[in-house]
């Protein structure tokens, strides 16, 4: 698969060294080039420096030839911004974002977006652990 | 009318004061605690210390009654998010959201945000209508209609011709002449053209550069 990442965090990083090692093809995104000393030293993908909430970036990305999409940065309304972009205006098959506050992370399932609340997961996790 | 606004800055804070003092009730929400105090201060309890795209706080602010919505925080992105949330989950009707990056203008609109303000695009505007550098100067969208209304200054291809001459795109108006020294008037469509009139057109949205040819070369 042809992947773009937007936002070189802990999870950012370790989820493009992890599909890069799958031999997947990858490009990861951040506005501060400095994240990318995160990635795996076996990363073999592209490192772009740039706003995955700019059409001029995504394109730069490859977005066109993307199958998956995939926001991970700090902030909710960049990561929903991002992702409707892939979605709607270049048709990206699968899109991912992830949308700390639970409640936003409802409304954006219902503007049809796959967004995960960490949070929400981390909860139900613990609470299954609980065994309750 | 109760008007809620996310962000105060300039354009925030302006707005807040006039709406104000046209006797609306308005809110602005703002991220930032210590801006909230100093408005508290200065025009009273007209502030909700928050983040403005956060389903929490807008239902504090009660969004579900405002009648007008405006987001004009510096990032599109929250605009953006603050405007989705308000038009989806709290049915507000109108909205509407500031643009920073001129890029945006049709992103917006595609995910349902169709009043939107290019500030950097009114600002160039502006400054290229007291300049006098361009020939042609956009004044207004009329999006539904699939127009725009223009400003536009007769040169050497128009000038000595009347109206009815000029191959204008089809559905263009033009409804006021602006003539040095004279009233504005209505022109019709014998009206000869003069070097240096100037034109208030209603013109087919994108048809901005095939205008300017045919008035001004």
């Amino acid at each position: 698969m042809n992947i773009i990442i937007m936002g070189c965090g802990h999870v950012g990083a370790e989820l493009a060294s992890t599909l890069d090692a799958e031999k997947h093809k990858v490009t990861i995104l951040d506005t501060d080039a400095t994240k990318f000393g995160k990635l795996s030293s076996k990363f073999n993908g592209t490192a772009l420096v740039g706003d995955g909430t700019d059409e001029e970036v995504l394109k730069k990305a490859g977005i066109a030839q993307a199958d998956a999409f995939v926001a991970l940065t700090r902030e909710d309304e960049r990561n929903a911004m991002a992702a409707q972009i892939a979605k709607q205006m270049f048709n990206v098959p699968k899109v991912i974002c992830r949308i700390y506050d639970p409640l936003r992370e409802e409304f954006y399932a219902s503007l049809g977006l796959d967004a995960i609340s960490p949070i929400s997961l981390f909860v139900q996790l613990v609470k299954e652990r609980l065994g309750g | 009318m109760y008007v809620i606004i996310v962000g105060d800055n300039e354009v925030g804070y302006s707005l807040c004061k006039e709406l104000l003092n046209a006797g609306h009730e308005v809110l602005i929400i703002e991220k930032d605690a210590t801006k909230c105090e100093n408005l508290e201060k200065e025009l009273g309890s007209v502030s909700l210390c928050g983040n403005g795209s956060e389903m929490a706080i807008l239902t504090k602010a009660g969004t579900a009654r405002a009648d007008i919505f405006i987001a004009v925080t510096g990032e599109d992105e929250d605009n953006l998010a603050a405007c989705q949330i308000a038009k989806q989950k709290f049915d507000v009707h109108r909205i509407v959201a500031r643009i920073n990056n001129p890029k945006n203008e049709h992103i917006f609109a595609k995910l349902g945000i169709d009043h939107t303000v290019d500030v950097v695009a009114l600002v160039l505007e502006h400054i290229k209508a007291q300049a006098s550098i361009s020939s042609l100067i956009h004044l207004l969208n009329f999006k539904e209609q699939g127009g725009e209304l223009v400003l536009v200054k007769v040169g050497d291809p128009a000038a000595g011709k009347s109206l009815t001459k000029l191959p204008l795109p089809p559905g263009s108006i033009v409804s006021l002449l602006i003539r040095q020294g004279q009233q504005c008037q209505v022109p019709t469509p014998d009206t000869v053209l003069k070097l240096d009139d100037q034109l208030i057109c209603l013109i087919p949205s994108g048809s901005k550069e095939s205008v300017q040819a045919i008035f001004a070369g």
